[in-house]
């Protein structure tokens, strides 16, 4: 067995002297380029580099519309930056934006359906298909229950006053047209609103 | 205007907002204006780090915005600094209103026409001479039920009567003028507090950036939303920047700075109560809306775009019930829900109280943080029977029956509170497609990169199956008010182990396409009245235009050398147009008024307009094109080739508004429903037709309440979003804004004994809250009247779950509304200050 041989520091030292960029840039090399690289620098790997999975994304903060790119390896997340092309962000986030990462990522993200029993004291897990049947069922009830088809006077209004839904700003627009559609459109509820007044 | 517009102007003017910290991506093109000359304005109660980027900053006492900017009105006026050739041209200026109208200064504040017994205004008084104009709102004829479409047939026999000389004592420009003539800068600082030599500074400065070679941006946010008189702010910047011509151009306009990512999308497509997509109306019980005919009577203006209307209506009756609808029954119109009132989160907070409503939706948003008078909005919570709450996170609302302050307060346990609780975990952007509708109409697409953990789903997922659900539940009913559940269409196609709706199959409907055969459609021109299309949001149409054609997601920009309108980037409604009233840009001639601020331009030789935009106008519609109003002209035909506000019914910018604002015609001064002072200009204390529901859980304090003797407002921080969760949620941004805070200026602070970083207590009749005291020099106290008035700031992000928390600034504020929007009043209320902690039962150091 070859025995280990440990660095010296004479070996430290010419490491030293290889990677030190200014005699390299009295040489002209450039101080963004070639002499800012060292053998450490070399060592280091792009963090995109394994992706498998890249997607454009607009920023899920405020209203400026950041555009991102999004980065996942064997379907896990693993990066977030700004998309350079875009003329709005040219590449930059800002405090919340770069936190986008975080946010998918959180810890206190729930991956499962939580229900609290009228007067219970205590959050139990349920599976998502009985709690989308409860859901309808108490949708159904609650409509069928307050529903007006007309005022006393004869006037048509196919309404309920019984339900209302909050939120929409922060869902897709595909989302909201859904919600409006169904709510408003099918289930006649009246009390449908989102953040736009708040 | 895009965002980016905002680089080529002059001078920009930030007000009602803090651009810096809350929209930093977007402030960067206001500081690339700055490097290239251009004069940066703040104008705001707090010194900011907008302001401290800006050339000039303007202190102002909350709430005073409009005496400020009325007093610019009256500078530009009175100096002659306004830009004839564009106003007289492109706005009302020159047209003559009603003898009946009456000015506020006659009548202690209040214009002609109110009611005294409904608390509200009749329009009448307010009218063009001779005639009546509809607005060019979803709501034509607000608080009232008459149909007015008779008298607005007037709008086709001849052109609105006009004054070219503005000598005429009842022409717009008069009235504006002898409406802001108490504005004075000296008015201005007693008002607003700001010293009137920076006042004048800012007002010029505004000025300057105006004419041929010139324009000038005015940027806000919910610094002006959020008040009682928030429309009338707005108001007020639309009346200056058309004075300026500033409206249409490069680098000129007014920017929204809107706060969440598709806050757009959904005013534009609507989960609001008094919309339809595509900003149609919501049929109302009380008004003339009994059948499709009486609505499209009602509705359709006579002249101007807004005459298209049936066909976007019937477009949307036929996309969201198909087949049933017919000729006979009207596509299905009676179908839609009539609205009785104001059914907004305000009321709505009330009605949960009351017990009207028994179950409720919360779909992303964090009512028992965000919500005016948050201690109310908890308790109400515990009158529902159930509440749905989709969220990738606990939030405080979903947690209300065992964290709320009732519980802690110990005046209910869990055992007594009936609610049954959902809580469905969901999915992100990036773990599901669809578009957002940025704040400059820029839809993009994101595409779907990771699934959701567990069981997170999108929304789209949650209302597909749960449409599915209640379609299969009334399946077999007989009942006719169970039709629109059983007729609604929902045959989205679903992928995946997760059952996935394909969110490109629902944008493929609301861009519209041709019935039955399906055939994308790619112009909203080409939407139809007789069922032939349908067409779920119809300033949506081209988004989508080919089956396979997903504009929202091309990313094309333009390169260093193209227009820098960046046409193939996404897809900005109406039509991809970038800058609305881009005719605008263009003289009366059809020539770009200068060559630094080229547009859109007259092409003669081909007889159509032509530009870097796709062009806001009639597309061949020449610059010497004048009604024939002998043939009586509906819709764009009675639109000149100079008016270039097509959706406006003569096709003018409106500086004088004769129908559509509930409380007046031009912006006035009030003061807050709450205030620590007397309306210095007029009577009228408050704006009259402000929405108070005051009421033993609502109370609101007088104004100039001893008790109660400082201004409060609320605000924002870099480092959160809204109701909190996205951030407090997340290590990063928790870490840099960890705990909740109040701003208190040094004076107010020595007055009181607080040192920085002590506990304080803050309390309104609402609810009280304890907080860290940060004293600085940001805040400043204004003398008004001879009495010194202490401003304090707290953000109300904060709350009791995630890692960054605090006590909800919401717990002060009342449920107050502008009587436009029904938006709250957060910006400027009134409070008491104390040194020192709330006596909480079970709490520790």
């Amino acid at each position: 067995m070859k025995p280990i041989r440990r660095r010296t520091l004479a070996d430290h030292a010419r490491g030293f002297l290889r990677d030190w960029s200014l005699p390299r840039q009295f040489r002209g090399e450039s101080p963004y380029s070639d002499a800012a690289k060292s053998s450490g620098s070399a060592r280091l790997r792009p963090r995109l580099e394994e992706a498998d999975k890249v997607g454009t994304n607009i920023c899920p903060y405020c209203a400026v519309g950041c555009a991102q790119l999004m980065y996942a390896k064997d379907g896990t997340l693993i990066h977030v930056e700004g998309d350079p092309r875009s003329p709005i962000n040219q590449g930059t986030l800002c405090p919340k934006g770069a936190a986008t990462f975080g946010w998918l990522t959180s810890e206190l993200r729930m991956s499962k359906v939580l229900y609290r029993a009228p007067h219970s004291d205590r959050w139990e897990e349920r599976p998502l298909d009985w709690a989308m049947d409860r859901i309808a069922h108490l949708a159904k009830q609650t409509r069928d229950e307050t529903f007006v088809h007309k005022l006393p006077d004869g006037t048509v209004v196919n309404h309920t006053l019984g339900m209302a839904s909050l939120g929409g700003a922060t869902l897709d627009n595909e989302e909201n047209y859904l919600i409006k559609k169904l709510f408003s459109g099918g289930l006649g509820m009246v009390w449908i609103e989102n953040q736009a007044r708040v | 205007m895009p965002q980016w517009d905002l680089a080529n102007a002059d001078c920009i003017l930030v007000m009602g907002s803090n651009m810096a910290e809350n929209h930093p991506i977007a402030f960067r093109f206001a500081l690339q204006a700055k490097q290239k000359g251009a004069t940066l304005i703040h104008v705001d109660p707090r010194f900011t780090r907008t302001s401290a980027l800006a050339d000039i900053h303007a202190p102002i006492r909350a709430g005073t915005d409009i005496a400020f900017l009325g007093g610019i009105i009256r500078h530009i006026l009175e100096n002659d600094l306004w830009f004839k050739d564009y106003a007289l041209n492109y706005t009302n200026l020159a047209t003559i209103i009603e003898d009946a109208f009456e000015d506020p200064s006659r009548n202690d504040g209040k214009f002609s026409g109110w009611n005294e017994a409904k608390k509200s205004y009749s329009f009448e008084s307010w009218q063009y001479e001779g005639e009546f104009v509809p607005s060019s709102l979803a709501e034509h004829f607000v608080n009232t039920t008459e149909s007015f479409s008779d008298q607005t047939k007037r709008l086709q026999q001849g052109p609105t009567p006009k004054d070219e000389t503005l000598q005429h004592p009842n022409c717009v420009y008069q009235i504006l003028k002898r409406h802001f003539a108490p504005y004075t800068p000296e008015m201005v600082e007693r008002v607003t507090g700001c010293p009137k030599e920076t006042f004048v500074t800012v007002a010029d400065a505004l000025a300057r950036a105006s004419g041929r070679e010139k324009t000038g941006t005015i940027c806000y946010a919910v610094g002006w939303t959020h008040h009682s008189t928030g429309v009338q702010m707005i108001r007020a910047a639309a009346i200056i920047q058309l004075l300026l011509g500033n409206v249409g151009r490069p680098g000129g306009g007014i920017l929204a700075l809107r706060g969440h990512s598709s806050i757009q999308g959904s005013t534009d497509i609507p989960t609001l109560y008094n919309l339809l997509p595509g900003y149609l109306p919501q049929p109302h019980g009380l008004k003339p809306h009994h059948t499709l005919q009486d609505y499209i009577d009602h509705e359709t203006t006579p002249t101007g775009w807004w005459h298209n209307f049936p066909k976007y209506i019937v477009s949307l009756l036929r996309a969201w019930y198909g087949e049933a609808g017919k000729t006979e029954n009207g596509w299905g119109f009676e179908w839609l829900p009539k609205i009785m009132g104001d059914h907004s989160q305000n009321p709505m907070t009330l009605a949960i109280e009351d017990g009207l409503i028994k179950g409720l939706f919360l779909l992303g948003q964090n009512p028992a943080v965000g919500g005016s008078n948050a201690g109310l909005v908890q308790r109400a919570l515990g009158k529902l029977d159930w509440m749905v709450v989709t969220d990738f996170a606990e939030t405080e609302t979903a947690s209300f029956w065992y964290k709320g302050k009732p519980v802690q307060a110990g005046e209910l346990a869990p055992k007594d509170i009936k609610t049954e609780v959902f809580l469905l975990p969901t999915s992100l952007a990036g773990e599901k497609a669809g578009t957002f509708t940025n704040t400059h109409r820029l839809i993009q697409w994101h595409d779907k990169v990771v699934d959701g953990p567990g069981d997170s789903r999108s929304d789209l997922w949650f209302v597909y199956h749960l449409g599915r659900r209640l379609k299969e539940l009334y399946r077999s009913s007989a009942d006719p008010r169970d039709l629109p559940i059983r007729y609604l269409t929902w045959d989205y196609p679903v992928e995946g182990e997760r059952e996935e709706p394909d969110a490109e199959a629902v944008l493929r409907e609301i861009n519209g396409y041709t019935w039955p055969d399906r055939r994308q459609i790619e112009d909203f021109k080409d939407l139809q009245d007789d069922g032939s299309t349908a067409c779920g949001c119809w300033i949506y149409t081209g988004v989508f235009p080919k089956n396979d054609h997903n504009q929202a997601r091309s990313r094309k920009p333009d390169g260093p050398d193209g227009p820098g309108t960046h046409l193939g980037w996404g897809f900005a409604w109406p039509s991809n147009r970038r800058t609305l009233v881009n005719r605008a840009s263009a003289d009366p001639a059809g020539k770009p008024w200068s060559e630094r601020k080229k547009l859109a331009w007259w092409d003669a030789e081909k007889g159509e307009w032509d530009g870097y935009d796709k062009v806001d106008f009639s597309t061949q519609k020449a610059p010497d094109y004048r009604p024939d109003w002998s043939k009586e002209p509906a819709g764009m035909d009675a639109l000149s080739g100079t008016d270039p506000f097509i959706m406006i019914s003569d096709g003018r910018g409106a500086l004088f508004v004769p129908s559509g604002l509930k409380d007046g015609p031009l912006p006035t001064h009030y003061e807050p429903v709450e205030s620590p002072v007397k309306n210095p200009l007029y009577g009228q204390q408050h704006n009259p037709t402000a929405k108070i529901w005051d009421r033993p859980d609502n109370p609101i304090h007088p104004p100039g309440d001893p008790r109660y003797p400082h201004v409060l407002t609320t605000y924002r921080l870099t480092e959160h979003h809204s109701g909190g969760t996205p951030t407090r949620s997340v290590a990063s941004t928790a870490e840099l804004q960890p705990e909740g805070f109040c701003e208190i200026a040094p004076e107010l602070a020595r007055e009181l004994g607080i040192e920085n970083l002590d506990w304080v207590v803050l309390s309104t009749p609402r609810g009280e809250v304890e907080t860290r005291a940060l004293v600085t020099e940001r805040l400043q106290a204004f003398r008004v009247d001879g009495r010194l008035v202490h401003q304090i700031g707290m953000p109300w992000h904060f709350g009791w779950n995630g890692y960054a928390t605090g006590d909800i600034a919401n717990v002060l504020t009342a449920v107050v509304g502008d009587p436009n929007t029904g938006m709250h009043e957060n910006k400027a209320l009134t409070c008491h200050l104390r040194k020192g902690r709330l006596d909480r039962p079970g709490k520790g150091d």
